[in-house]
């Protein structure tokens, strides 16, 4: 095969894994509540699983010192005092996978506070490790072209 | 082979041969460097309000891992404070050459530490405390305070930069990445060296000190032992040394056939692979492991971490690379083909990197107002809130990261397997495996 086709191909597949809209399984949204324990320097549960719709409330309940629940991307937040809980509510319209992290300092290891919200499917991660074989399958046509054209240059 | 000479720019030339804009930042950065150890010592003990942890292991490792190395190699060493007090000690004066220099015991380092295995084991120290280290400003302060004492201690028994070349955590994976980097200092004609009478470059003159970093500019192949000091520039008589902008990673066309290089490619690829999961994963259990230094659990995780350093990730590499056929020793195709592994752990680093500094970063200006956490408001930033930035782009960053890497690291496997006569293609998928993991402990 044409060398250049074969980038060609190479790179159009790697567009089609990285943005091909992917079927969405239709579930109706539900409610859904969790009630996560805020320790340090954990949260438990710390991984929730909802779907695309769904709307989530989260219980934080606190049992030391005073700790936060940020969740990145959807920017929204809830802290409790010691001892106390607290309660934040959202529509979990966004898919995909998202870190959720204790946004008051609560001691040394509160950057790593963290835990994770995956809503729907993890598509990006498929996707990336889709990109990744791309990358390995697509490696010998595509480099012995370029070693062939290194040689050129050489000659 | 497509080179550009950057020396060739007067302005660029003439300010690297001048001794006073280097002298200016190492000014600068020593006394950031100071101040970050007092910081550690008398600042508050919250690490994220005080200046040694935010300077130094959110802003400097941002720039370090982010920037400095995969485009500069070794420019961080070039304008690093670690070296300077012992290197001024020395040699009895911190610009030109005295006339008399002081007499330290200028020793040369013993023959079997002249490698990095030192600097493997150092480096694997601060990384199983790494937790620790990266929250308590006191420890941080304390380990800053001790390379520099360090540093000290070995330029007066030992010849030129001992810490720097042996010793110094940092500047182990610095030397292996800075293979990447599009910088190199060369010589510009082989010819001249040779017939060059004194070598200057190497033993000195009146016009700079030899190579502290204990290197013959004359046979440099590779970036890892060059900490651009630019000695060499000012003491070459001929005018023969360039700095040249090159294509990445031109270094590892020539793999390297040293063991201690090639763990030091496993140590760093491995490191990142276990703080993605620990700090930035959602398991406690691991953290608390992490933490608890001398805890049972804490040995437990310490044991854990050397063996997928030292048995589970080498051992696998070396499965993949068994071959019965093959004439050349085994060890050899480990340490070439393990060059593959290079730009790769250079992407899991700027990956995980990626991902701690944009969420950590809004710290950097609250410190800036407030360094020691005393209640002052320096520029007025101190109750800047803590905000992660860019966390849309954060997982499309990653993923380019990796799959960049991957790439990159499938075409040196590809040059290095034709070095020894093998194929690429167990390497490839170690690489690939090895990816695939990051990616899932990352997004
Ligand atoms: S090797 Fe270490 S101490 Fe020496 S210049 Fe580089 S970073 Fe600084
Ligand atoms: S001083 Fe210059 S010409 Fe002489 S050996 Fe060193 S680099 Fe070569
Ligand atoms: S003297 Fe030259 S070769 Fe030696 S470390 Fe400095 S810049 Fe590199
Ligand atoms: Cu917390």
């Amino acid at each position: 095969m044409n060398p250049r086709f074969s980038l060609l191909l190479l790179v159009m597949a790697g567009l089609a894994v990285a943005f091909a809209p992917l079927p969405v399984p239709a579930i109706a949204p539900q409610e859904r509540t969790f009630e996560i324990d805020a320790h340090q320097f954990a949260y438990s549960p710390s991984e929730l699983k909802v779907n695309t719709g769904d709307t989530v409330t989260i219980q934080l309940v606190n049992t030391d010192v005073v700790h936060g629940l940020y969740v990145d991307d959807y920017d929204i937040s809830v802290e409790a005092d010691p001892g106390q809980s607290a309660t934040l509510t959202f529509v979990a319209d966004k898919p995909g996978s998202f870190r959720f992290r204790c946004n008051i300092t609560c001691g040394a290891m509160h950057p790593f506070m963290i835990g994770k919200l995956i809503v729907g499917r993890n598509d990006w991660l498929y996707r990336s490790i889709g990109l990744a074989s791309l990358t390995v399958i697509g490696f010998f046509p595509l480099s012995s072209f370029i070693l062939k054209k290194e040689e050129r240059n050489v000659a | 082979m497509n080179r550009i000479e950057l020396t060739r720019i007067p302005f660029i030339k003439n300010a690297l041969k001048s001794r006073y804009p280097q002298l200016a930042v190492f000014i600068v950065m020593l006394i950031g460097y100071i101040f970050a150890i007092l910081a550690g010592l008398i600042g508050t003990p919250v690490g994220s309000h005080n200046f040694s942890i935010v300077f130094v292991w959110i802003a400097w490792w941002a720039i370090l891992i982010l920037v400095a190395v995969p485009f500069f190699g070794r420019g961080w060493c070039a304008v690093c404070p670690i070296p300077l007090p012992g290197e001024w000690l020395q040699r009895g004066a911190a610009l030109s050459p005295p006339d008399k220099r002081p007499k330290w015991l200028n020793l040369r380092v013993p023959k079997m530490f002249r490698n990095i295995w030192l600097q493997n084991i150092s480096f694997l120290l601060l990384a199983l405390f790494s937790s620790v280290l990266l929250t308590t400003p006191n420890i941080t302060g304390i380990v800053l305070a001790a390379m520099l004492f360090a540093a000290i201690g070995l330029s007066t028994v030992f010849e030129r930069r001992a810490f720097c070349r042996y010793l110094c955590p940092v500047g182990g994976f610095i030397g292996l990445y800075s293979q990447t980097a599009p910088i190199e200092l060369r010589i510009k004609d082989k010819q001249v060296c040779v017939t060059c009478e004194g070598k200057p470059c190497y033993n000195g003159s009146s016009a700079g000190y030899g190579c502290p970093w204990d290197v013959f500019p004359g046979g440099l192949t590779k970036n890892t032992y060059c900490g651009l000091c630019m000695e060499c520039i000012r003491t070459c008589p001929h005018d023969n040394i360039a700095v040249n902008l090159r294509p990445f990673s031109a270094d590892l066309a020539k793999p390297s056939t040293r063991m201690d290089e090639a763990f030091k490619a496993f140590i760093m690829l491995g490191s990142a692979i276990i703080y993605a999961g620990v700090l930035l994963g959602p398991w406690g259990a691991f953290k608390d492991a992490a933490y608890n230094v001398s805890s049972n659990s804490w040995f437990i995780y310490a044991i854990v971490f050397l063996a997928i350093i030292f048995v589970i990730l080498p051992g696998l590499f070396m499965l993949g690379i068994l071959n019965k056929k093959n004439t050349l020793p085994l060890k050899q195709r480990f340490a070439s083909l393990s060059t593959a592994l290079i730009p790769l752990g250079l992407m899991f680093w700027v990956a995980f990197s990626l991902s701690f500094v944009l969420t950590n970063a809004s710290y950097i200006l609250a410190a800036l107002s407030d360094p020691l956490g005393l209640g002052w408001n320096l520029f007025g930033t101190a109750h800047a809130a803590w905000q992660p930035m860019f966390t849309s782009i954060l997982a499309p960053a990653q993923t380019l990261a990796l799959v960049g890497g991957l790439i990159w690291s499938a075409r040196t496997a590809q040059k290095a397997a034709g070095e020894v006569k093998v194929s690429p293609i167990p390497v490839i998928i170690y690489c690939f495996i090895a990816t695939s993991l990051m990616l899932w402990l990352l997004l």
